[in-house]
């Protein structure tokens, strides 16, 4: 195990079934999302239906990567133990192209500096061998 | 359709504490709110044969156990957090009129404050977190952790296509206080607040701070249902419940992916509560809002149809949701400064207001009253009640 596997004390995202498949592509530092096969809308969070069609068919499509910040929350008072170190943080809701959201962080600003509407990019962040997770950064519009 | 055929008819409230915490165990607190509930109707624990527990603080087996009733035979629990005592009191009447049950008990309540903590819990325990896994998976690994980040991300949005303001939270915060000093039980009683003293109040998660969040505390309350034929023989005068519903937000269990990102689950309720209830948000005396955050009354305000969407802020503020403005708003103080006692205390209040036993925070000739619970990622439910 590497020394960031032992080190990193956040919670981490499970890596079994959709939700897995998910951050395996994240491992490989590329964001997909699910794309329905019967209708071509994307989705997110993973599911194994698509609720417009009920189409059960779908495949991973890889997204632009380009979204805008939609909304987000400056956590001052960390209320999980793992995060009073990184305070303040902002945990962000970012609009993707594709048309779905993503909670996740921009993590090449401070939160004062988030605007709604801020155009950002993923990026990925690695925190365990096993684990990748997408982060955004900014980008020019 | 059950309007008017189902009534409350006995409520039970423990004292409100923090430090150094009730000294019951969770059942025990809630047992000593239910006896008191039974005492307040007239009932005899035996005659009790339902109960609608609160979610994760006690099986209704184990009520029924502990105080007595020999023939329960309708127990469910809502998994809708805040929600979840407005639904149940919906089941409840559901229940009574449907022959499932003659006489149904709502207990709930919890070391708020000395015990499992709410963010304990959420940190710990994925089935216990609405969302459940979506959450452990895509929002705690970011640091979203708990409810006042939840819901922030939604106040933050609402201030930015609304022009909502801070000051407006304020409003609620303050009259919320203000309700809590004219409230010898509540928590913050003796207490006073400024709008000063909200703004100097520091961030927990913008933009809510300190005084956005309700206060963490230990009590339980409980509330009694039945037929309106049944309640003539029982002590008190009846609370008619004259319309109630509940709704689900969509999707429910994942909290940015909503294509309308201010819909809950009372935008969906509050109608058909209502249209049961024949009667206008416009008719109503007063309204206990679930209060766990100050924009989820706002947010409230506008689902549930008191005004319109984005005009929440402006109906809060310059006493609007005061005792003597034009729709008050938990007249009790609160989550925000009574207590936070899981929705249960915001029916309590309603009550004691229709039956006229508010005292000093009294809405005058109150007739009809609203109810609301807020929970989870935005499950919601209302009733509409009169006397």
């Amino acid at each position: 195990m590497s020394q960031n596997a032992i080190s990193y004390d956040k919670p981490q995202p499970s890596l079994t079934g959709l939700h897995g498949e998910f951050y395996a592509w994240c491992r490989d530092r590329e964001l997909r999302f699910q794309r329905c096969k019967g209708c071509g809308r994307h989705r997110h969070v993973p599911r194994d239906i698509c609720a417009h069609c009920s189409s059960m068919e779908w495949e991973w499509a890889r997204s632009s990567g380009r979204g805008t910040v939609f909304t987000w929350t400056e956590v001052v008072r960390a209320l999980h133990p793992a995060f009073a170190a990184v305070t303040p943080y902002a945990p962000v809701v970012v609009e993707m192209e594709e048309g779905v959201r993503l909670l996740s962080r921009v993590v090449d600003c401070t939160p004062d500096e988030l605007q709604i509407g801020m155009p950002v990019e993923v990026d990925f962040e690695k925190v365990s061998d096993a684990i990748t997770l997408p982060v955004f950064r900014r980008a020019a519009r | 359709m059950f309007k008017d055929k189902a009534c409350i008819v006995g409520i039970g409230e423990t004292p409100f504490c923090r430090k150094p915490g009730s000294g019951l165990s969770e059942m025990g607190i809630q047992l000593k709110a239910a006896v008191a509930a039974l005492e307040d109707a007239g009932l005899k624990a035996a005659q009790i044969d339902g109960i609608l527990p609160f979610p994760n603080v006690g099986k209704a087996e184990a009520f029924a156990a502990s105080l007595g009733c020999e023939n329960l035979r309708f127990a469910a629990t809502l998994h809708m957090g805040g929600a979840a005592p407005v639904g149940s009191l919906r089941m409840a009447a559901m229940a009574v009129t449907s022959g499932a049950a003659d006489y149904v008990m709502v207990p709930g309540g919890w070391n708020g404050y000395s015990g499992a903590r709410v963010r304990e819990t959420a940190a710990n325990d994925v089935d216990s977190i609405p969302g459940g896994e979506i959450a452990r998976d895509f929002y705690m690994p970011f640091g979203l952790t708990a409810p006042p980040q939840w819901y922030a991300l939604m106040a933050r949005r609402h201030m930015h296509e609304y022009g909502t303001t801070a000051e407006q939270f304020g409003a609620v915060a303050l009259a919320m206080r203000k309700h809590a000093q004219l409230n010898p039980a509540a928590l913050m009683h003796g207490k006073p607040l400024t709008m000063a003293d909200y703004l100097a109040s520091p961030y927990i998660a913008s933009p809510y701070r300190l005084l956005d969040c309700c206060v963490e505390t230990d009590g339980a309350a409980a509330f009694i249902v039945t037929t309106v034929e049944r309640a003539r023989d029982l002590r008190q005068k009846p609370v008619y419940i004259m319309g109630a519903a509940a709704g689900q937000p969509y999707p429910a269990d994942e909290i940015t992916n909503r294509a309308d990102f201010h819909r809950t689950g009372l935008t969906n309720a509050a109608p058909e509560a209502f249209r049961m209830a024949g009667v206008s948000p416009a008719d109503a005396d007063f309204a206990q809002i679930y209060d766990c955050f100050t924009f989820e009354v706002i947010q409230q305000l506008e689902e549930a149809g008191f005004c319109r969407r984005g005009e929440g802020g402006a109906f809060v503020e310059n006493g609007g949701i005061e005792l003597g403005g034009r729709l008050p708003v938990n007249t009790h103080g609160g989550l925000l400064s009574q207590a936070h006692v899981l929705g249960i205390s915001h029916v309590v209040e309603a009550v004691r207001q229709l039956r006229g036993e508010a005292g000093a925070r009294q809405v005058a000739d109150a007739e009809i009253g609203v109810v609301t619970g807020w929970g989870d990622f935005g499950d919601g439910s209302i009733a509409v009640l009169r006397r």
